[in-house]
């Protein structure tokens, strides 16, 4: 399996201190990954392995099984998310308009996949269904800007703006 | 129990409350095809490969976990449940690298057998496939997901069994895979190489590493002289290979194949087993003499070595400082037998058949040696099974043939360290006479065998309340420390093993496949062939082995003197558990 980019772990002794104390709440209760590996991922904004191991160790859980949730359900992430969010939707509308085409652009010019974010932590790209924009169709979201109609030749003028 | 009374397609049978349909159908003689069903281990209903019709569901439900209900009408074997199963395994197959003739485990498969008996003779679904790299990290095993068919037999076996907990499955839908977290390699996580991944595997998807081709090339290296030692627990298991029945010794056919296969010595591991006794005997009597770290916890099995090292670093201090019986014989026949029979120590080259594959990297070990590798290289029993049958050799129509001298003499008390509760008996043996200073009146202690997970016995020695335990299976031993460590439980002196029922159930046995194990005991069928070993040897304590004495005479000196503590002692590492 591909390694994804792994960026430095910068996790703050304030951070720690809240997921130890939610660890501490769930400790022993039935199915408690899911609820921790929850708050963990409101914590860090992700799970990164050594959030994952500080559950693990916490719960008193393998490594390998709270990483086998964590991989399994869509809401978690190992990634962080960058400070520009980027959203391309992939809802029917947009993708018949060629989205697909607008996503493999924005891919190749910041050189990260769908759920990663760039080395500088300034990008990070998502992929997304239908946001009720259909209209404006094909379009792409950074944050809360609303680009419509997009081509494939605005993609790298539109990211330099930021 | 209480019983019920059930109908499997149109005969009635009478069975326990608490049994499954696929329980119920074995008793009556019925054959429903699993795949990732493994008793005791795995029942998770995932593959549906054992589905049946129940007259108490609508839709056709998993008979390895489906209970049995007073009045059900089970049909095994109708076309609905034929063609439900077909189309399972047809997709199943669909995303497996079908190349069977060059797999470890042609003809020993589970999912090749499935699909002769379900009468797959061509595969429909030409859809997506997974390319997935081969995890060759570990000096002991292979992992190749391309032929995983996501039973998670070996998941149960890591995590439930030895509570090693280095592998689960990750991802999800067609992404899904067995791989350790964050997908690092086997290799450098903390897997303790015990194999019980790979004897719970249906396919070839775990396999030990295979290092035949080193030892054919050390053979037939003029230069070398290359001398071979077995373990107690191969000669148990063997035979299996051949079409010998389970249980059945087959030491004599095992010693005369490796003389006919070219080494240039035979011996036996359970000369090393002799020293080992000798060592820790007088190690755990200078123990308890001299208020040294209680209780002493055995050193044979490199796969609760590592599983210590990982996860009870506190409890380091309590190991033996012994070497394994392998790793002990090795280190003597590169200086002892080398000096006296005039031979190039850089020449001798040591081969150790094995029941494990956790010695494979026990072996390794930078500690496990001196100028040279106390072991060269260590084969599985699967692997000398491979390479008599390259051999030529008629296996079963062999003579029955003895080990060489100067080690043709071997005790009882050493070929039962293959089993359970084997070492801790033959260290008794010894360490009762030698305290007692007067012959033991029965040498067999029933009280530390069988297969029960852990074992507790109080002996009375020279007068003192001696207290032993053994724990096979690292669950088990996960127990018993975490009870020493709360302060519920003390001990003198522990046995264990990482494999459930000891090195005859180790990660390098030959594999039997999930219906024979529905109603065998590996572990006490194999055991049965140690004790008759053991029952019938002239000496059945390592003490009394004569050839022991005179290394000890000629050589060594004492046990636990200067030279032992050189040549067959070693030391441990605390090693991160992420």
């Amino acid at each position: 399996m591909e390694q994804k980019k792994v960026l430095p772990f910068n996790g703050t002794q304030e951070q720690a201190e809240k997921l130890a104390k939610v660890i501490a709440e769930h400790k022993g209760q039935p199915g408690a990954a899911i609820p921790v590996l929850h708050e963990a991922q409101d914590i860090y904004g992700y799970l990164p392995i050594e959030v994952q191991t500080m559950v693990a160790e916490g719960l008193d859980i393998p490594l390998s099984e709270i990483y086998g949730i964590a991989t399994f359900y869509a809401r978690f992430t190992l990634n962080p998310k960058g400070k520009y969010q980027i959203s391309v939707c992939l809802g029917t509308a947009c993708y018949v308009k060629g989205s697909n085409l607008i996503l493999e652009k924005v891919k190749e010019v910041l050189g990260i996949d769908v759920g990663e974010c760039t080395p500088d932590g300034k990008f990070s790209i998502d992929a997304t269904r239908c946001i009720g924009a259909c209209g404006l169709a094909p379009v792409m979201t950074i944050n809360d800007d609303v680009y419509g109609r997009m081509t494939v030749d605005e993609v790298e003028d539109v990211l330099k703006k930021y | 129990m209480e019983k019920v009374n059930i109908t499997i397609n149109g005969q009635a049978i009478s069975v326990p409350k608490n049994y499954t349909v696929l329980e119920a159908a074995r008793e009556a003689n019925i054959d429903i095809p699993t795949l990732c069903y493994l008793k005791d281990i795995n029942q998770s209903g995932s593959c549906r490969m054992c589905v049946v019709e129940v007259s108490t569901a609508r839709t056709l439900q998993a008979a390895c976990v489906y209970p049995v209900s007073e009045g059900m009408v089970v049909t095994t074997n109708s076309k609905k449940v034929r063609d439900a199963r077909k189309t399972t395994l047809e997709l199943l197959l669909s995303d497996h690298d079908r190349k069977c003739l060059t797999c470890v485990r042609n003809r020993n498969c589970e999912l090749q057998k499935l699909s002769e008996e379900l009468g797959v003779t061509d595969i429909t679904y030409d859809g997506m496939t997974i390319k997935h790299d081969l995890d060759e990290s570990s000096p002991s095993f292979v992992r190749d997901n391309n032929k995983c068919v996501l039973c998670r037999r070996c998941i149960s076996a890591c995590k439930t069994i030895q509570t090693v907990s280095v592998i689960d499955a990750v991802n999800r839908g067609f992404a899904t895979q067995v791989a350790c977290a964050f997908d690092k390699e086997l290799g450098s996580v903390s897997c303790v190489n015990c194999g019980q991944c790979i004897v719970s595997c249906p396919t070839g998807a775990l396999r030990e590493k295979d290092y035949t081709g080193d030892v054919w090339n050390a053979i037939n290296d003029p230069d070398k002289y290359v001398i071979v030692q077995t373990a107690p627990a191969v000669r148990a298991a063997l035979g299996e290979e051949f079409g010998f029945e389970m249980g059945t010794p087959v030491t004599g056919k095992m010693a005369a194949a490796l003389r006919r296969m070219g080494f240039d010595k035979v011996f036996d591991t359970d000369t090393g087993a002799d020293f080992t006794i000798m060592e820790e005997g007088t190690e755990l009597i200078q123990r308890i003499q001299n208020g040294g770290v209680l209780p002493m916890i055995t050193s044979c099995s490199p796969g609760w070595i590592k599983f210590c090292e990982h996860e009870y670093p506190d409890f380091l201090p309590n190991l033996s400082t012994c070497k394994s019986p392998h790793e002990m014989f090795g280190a003597l026949l590169k200086t002892y037998f080398a000096e006296k029979n005039g031979i190039d120590p850089a020449k001798v080259f040591v081969v150790s058949i094995m029941p494990c594959v956790a010695k494979k990297f026990e072996a390794q070990r930078p500690e496990m040696g001196g100028k040279y590798p106390d072991v060269d290289v260590v084969l599985s029993t699967r692997e000398l099974a491979r390479m008599i049958k390259q051999s030529g050799l008629d296996f079963a129509n062999l003579p029955d043939e003895g080990f060489d001298d100067p080690f043709g003499q071997e005790s009882g008390a050493a070929v039962i360290f293959g089993a359970t509760g084997g070492v801790m008996e033959a260290a008794l043996r010894t360490v009762a006479e030698v305290l007692d200073k007067k012959p033991l009146e029965n040498i067999e202690f029933e009280a530390v065998r069988g297969v029960q997970g852990i074992k507790e016995a109080t002996l009375n020695i020279a007068g003192m309340e001696v207290k032993v335990a053994i724990a096979h299976g690292l669950g088990n031993a996960r127990k018993l420390l975490d009870d020493i460590r709360a302060g519920k439980a003390t001990y003198h002196f522990i046995e264990i093993m990482a494999c459930p029922g000891g090195c005859v159930n180790g990660g390098g046995q030959p594999i039997v496949n999930a219906k024979v194990r529905m109603d065998k005991d590996i572990r006490a069928e194999r055991a049965k062939a140690l004790y008759a070993e053991d029952k019938k040897s002239t000496v059945r304590q390592s003490h009394k082995n004569p050839d022991v004495d005179k290394v000890y005479k000629e050589f060594l000196g004492e046990p636990c003197g200067h030279k032992s503590h050189e040549l067959l002692h070693t030391h441990y590492t605390a090693r991160p558990k992420y």
